[in-house]
């Protein structure tokens, strides 16, 4: 088995699938549960060696003249992340096919979650950046689908289309940042940049290569002011939600930073911008979760509160905040995933998520309520689960941060308070106090719905208890991986010793279990709603505001192009024509134009003016017979000017289309009204220079092509070969009907079809008419 | 004569652009047949002009012996004059029987095909679906 194979294997367990929900219905998930089960085992057999220090590469020839490779890295933080994709989407596939086991749109959600599973361990396990950005963007067309599940429902089709529209946008941009970063580094392969991390930071192009890339991980990651689209995207089923709106797909930015961070951080711009906003997404995510009842806005508020917390902790990155960032990575993973899957449990069996409308449901689900609980205690922070320590490293972190240590201590306090007060809120009031009736009668769910939970409940006990299960294995070389360090060492402990983290962990602890119990009265009161208004729904309403004004801005702009009017169309034509034309006739060429009328016959000059006289009549006699008596005038002319310079096949078809033209137009106008427009004289003369200016660049270009040499390559080998090759005296005559006589051919097509078409329009006309006669 | 030429056809362009900017159908029909009529003299011209000398093979002879006229040009434009032909009889024929439909030959009258825009009346003589029923 290979990386690529592991990849593979997933994308063709989602074409697999849809079959496999129809042939094995009830235990479909535990079926295909066993395709990210293979990779995850896979995987396990790399920590031996990826913890000995050695790094993994696959490469397979894609477009390699631009640098682009299917290649793959592993090192110890794409492990760590790839183990948890596939880990994760193990248990997600058994909680999926208890969740939606009947729904009929269960084949496609197989689909599009492995679909999505197979794009997520790509984007963590490619090397080449450009593979990476396909990845990172099928992960953002599979969310799409996933979110978009309910698609008979319009919210569940709009939050789709916004998670989509605000990631992709921020992919788009992150693909210029990419391709940036490539041409400094001068290569596309990540593991290329880390092992010689060349000196970006004083490159002219660093800053805008970097925000760009900022931008792409901040819109997947949903940090301020993106956040808000992934609590809409909690229109998703839960599942959904459960695995790529906590565990994986929202944390590709994070990872895409952290894999980068060795080339691209250290600098000044990095530490404030990246430190900043995560330091606000943070404390402001936190504690709009508080204003919401519904399970999954608040563990989709406290996610993005996590995510914040990476950012921030990625933009210090120092020792202790690298270390804090593969620890709570993983702890998150755990107990968000666990959490949201029971969150999931208790609407399915109970009918409701709002936790206002839930209670006492303990006896009655007694698994999911434990393992519920005990993801809460990890996410709230308490010994000695995972989340505990990862809380520590956050605080010991933000303790030793470089720039204002006092706003980043203040803001991950305030924010993990109103953690474990979400905590707190979402296992405690459905299966404590209480027994409320809820719409359905609730019973303990189905094994597929509660394993998932207990694993991931259980490993963050594990874990907690015994850190040494991970520290050497994954979180050392994926800290180190991070940090561009090899030589870094984590060595994790529950126990510290009474230190500030401890202490400052006591007083989070208390003020969270406080705002708890004044939580009913918070949520409710003017500074919470309002707060909810400016912070949580105003970016909402800005993006929606903005894309009603890019859709309005694009039907006012088509309107104005696209008005129905033919002469406006033709009026922007030609306009452009005559100014692009004759600027570059003006511009670029010498305008030494040939002028010598000395060879003209006087009967040349008489031709010449009957010509121009005739048009001129044709255009503005007010009478239609004089009008298509001029044409006719022009007509002939121009036949005798064929006459006159050597054409006499062009002058007898001239003369004989030329009486065709004005019998037909005189026998249509017939039928035809007279009819006068008014036309404003303002457009008339709009209108007349608009024409003038035509037909000045088309005179101005002739007489600049009569100045170049002529080239009669063509015209000789006619002549030469006329008789030679086709035996025909007549060269144009030879031309039409035998070297060129396909031409020719396609023209008899073209006028047999004009004649046909003729003959439709006024025989179909006629009948319509009489059809209409006997109706009345 | 090429320039003075090039002249006489910058002033049918310039005139069939006009009529093609015209709101009467049957006007925007004659600047097609003018605009073509130019164009076709437009290639003729570039050709080069030679008086009295048309591309014939003398009987007798396999190649020209005395200098001929530009035939390349010319086989070009009979082309050019048959299907600019059919063009404009298709064109003309249209416009007649958009006559019959629509009851107008004002181009801007006939919007059967483009959305009424907010604050805008469609002109009476214009078929629209709901109508028809």
């Amino acid at each position: 088995m290979t990386i690529l194979f592991s990849v593979l294997l997933i994308f063709g367990a989602a074409f697999i699938g849809p079959m496999a929900a129809k042939y094995f219905r009830n235990v479909s998930g535990w079926v295909l549960a066993l395709f990210p089960l293979t990779v995850f085992v896979y995987l396990l057999s790399y920590i031996p060696l990826v913890s000995g220090g050695e790094v993994f590469r696959e490469s397979y020839t894609w477009v390699s003249y631009l640098g682009i490779n299917l290649s793959f890295y592993l090192d110890g933080f794409s492990l760590m992340f790839a183990l948890i994709v596939s880990g994760v989407g193990t248990f997600i596939m058994i909680y999926g096919g208890g969740y939606l086991g009947a729904d009929p749109k269960l084949p496609r959600f197989y689909f599009s979650i492995l679909l999505f599973m197979g794009s997520m361990l790509g984007v963590v396990l490619a090397d080449n950046i450009i593979a990476l950005f396909i990845f990172w963007e099928l992960t953002s067309i599979s969310s799409y689908l996933l979110i978009g599940y309910k698609h008979e429902k319009e919210e569940s089709r709009k939050s789709a289309l916004q998670a989509l529209l605000i990631t992709g946008s921020g992919g788009l941009v992150l693909l210029a940042g990419l391709i940036l970063l490539g041409m400094m580094a001068g290569t596309m392969e990540i593991s290329e940049m880390l092992s010689d991390p060349a000196v970006l930071a004083d490159h002219p192009w660093y800053l805008g290569m970097l925000i760009c890339i900022l931008i792409g991980a901040f819109t997947k990651s949903a940090q301020f002011p993106f956040h808000f689209w992934l609590p809409g995207a909690m229109a998703a089923p839960t599942p959904v939600s459960a695995y790529l709106h906590s565990a994986t797909m929202v944390k590709a930015g994070i990872y895409l930073l952290a894999r980068l961070s060795p080339v691209i951080s250290g600098t000044v711009e990095w530490t404030y911008i990246v430190t900043i906003t995560g330091a606000i997404t943070m404390l402001i995510s936190a504690w709009l979760a508080l204003a919401h009842t519904d399970l999954k806005k608040l563990l989709a508020y406290s996610t993005v509160m996590a995510l914040g917390t990476l950012t921030m902790l990625l933009g210090m990155g120092h020792e202790y905040a690298v270390k804090a960032v593969a620890v709570f990575i993983l702890g998150h993973s755990l107990y968000k995933g666990a959490l949201f899957m029971v969150a999931g449990t208790i609407d399915h069996e109970a009918g409701t998520r709002d936790v206002t409308q839930l209670g006492g449901l303990r006896k009655l689900m007694p698994f999911t309520a434990t393992f519920g609980c005990i993801a809460a205690l990890s996410m709230a922070g308490i010994a000695p689960l995972l989340g505990f320590i990862g809380k520590e490293l956050v605080y010991e972190a933000a303790l030793s941060a470089a720039i204002f240590p006092m706003f980043f201590i203040f803001a991950a306090v305030a924010a993990n308070v109103a953690v474990v007060a979400t905590s707190a809120i979402v296992v405690l009031k459905p299966f404590f106090g209480e027994f409320k009736e809820t719409p359905k009668k609730v019973h303990e769910a189905p094994v597929s719905m509660w394993i998932g939970p207990a694993f991931l409940s259980v490993l963050s006990i594990l874990f907690g208890v015994l850190p040494f299960m991970i520290d050497g294995t994954l979180i050392t070389k994926a800290a180190a991986s991070i940090a561009g360090t090899p030589e870094l060492v984590v060595s994790l402990s529950l126990w510290h010793g009474i230190n500030a983290a401890l202490i400052l962990s006591v007083l989070t602890l208390l003020s969270g279990i406080g705002v708890f119990f004044l939580w009913d009265n918070f949520r409710s009161s003017k500074v919470m709603q309002g707060y909810d208004r400016v912070l949580g729904v105003a970016p909402k309403n800005g993006y929606e505001h903005t894309l009603n004004g890019i859709l309005s801005f694009a039907s006012a702009q088509t309107r104005f192009f696209q008005n129905g009017y033919l002469r406006y169309y033709l009026l922007t034509l030609i306009t452009f024509f005559v100014v692009l034309t004759g600027y570059t006739i003006v511009a670029k060429t010498d305008m030494a134009m040939m002028l010598d009328f000395s060879d003209i016959m006087f009967y040349e000059w008489i031709l010449a003016g009957v010509i121009i006289t005739a048009a001129f009549a044709a255009v503005f006699a007010s009478s239609g017979l004089v009008a298509i008596a001029a044409l006719g005038v022009v007509g002939y002319s121009i036949s005798l000017v064929y006459v006159l310079f050597s054409a006499p096949d062009l002058a007898i078809t001239q003369v004989l289309v030329e009486t065709l033209t004005v019998i037909l137009v005189a026998l249509v106008l017939v039928h035809i009204p007279k009819f006068q427009g008014y036309t404003a004289p303002s457009s008339k003369i709009r209108d007349g220079i608009i024409a003038a200016g035509a037909g000045l660049v088309v005179t101005l270009v002739m007489l600049a092509v009569l100045t170049l040499d002529f080239d009669p390559y063509m015209s000789e080998y006619f002549a030469e070969n006329s008789y030679v090759v086709a035996y025909g005296r007549n060269i144009v005559n030879v031309i039409l009907v035998d070297f060129r006589a396909l031409d020719t051919f396609g023209e008899i097509v073209v006028l047999g079809v004009a004649g046909v078409g003729v003959y439709g329009l006024i025989k179909f006309g006629r009948k319509l008419h009489a059809k209409e006669g006997t109706n009345v | 004569m090429e320039p003075l030429l090039a002249i006489v056809i910058g002033v049918l362009v310039a005139l069939s652009v006009y009529l093609l900017l015209r709101k009467n159908l049957v006007r925007v029909v004659i600047g097609v047949v003018i605009l073509s009529n130019a164009v076709n003299l437009l290639i003729f011209t570039l050709g080069r002009l030679d008086r009295g000398i048309p591309p014939l093979i003398a009987a007798g002879e396999y190649v020209p012996t005395e200098a001929i006229a530009n035939p390349l040009p010319q086989a070009l434009v009979l082309t050019a004059i048959v299907i600019g032909f059919g063009l404009f009889a298709y064109a003309l024929v249209l416009t007649y029987r958009a006559y019959t439909e629509m009851g107008t030959i004002n181009v801007d009258d006939m919007r059967v095909a483009e959305p009424a825009y907010k604050g805008e009346e469609l002109p009476e003589t214009a078929v629209t679906e709901g109508e028809e029923k």
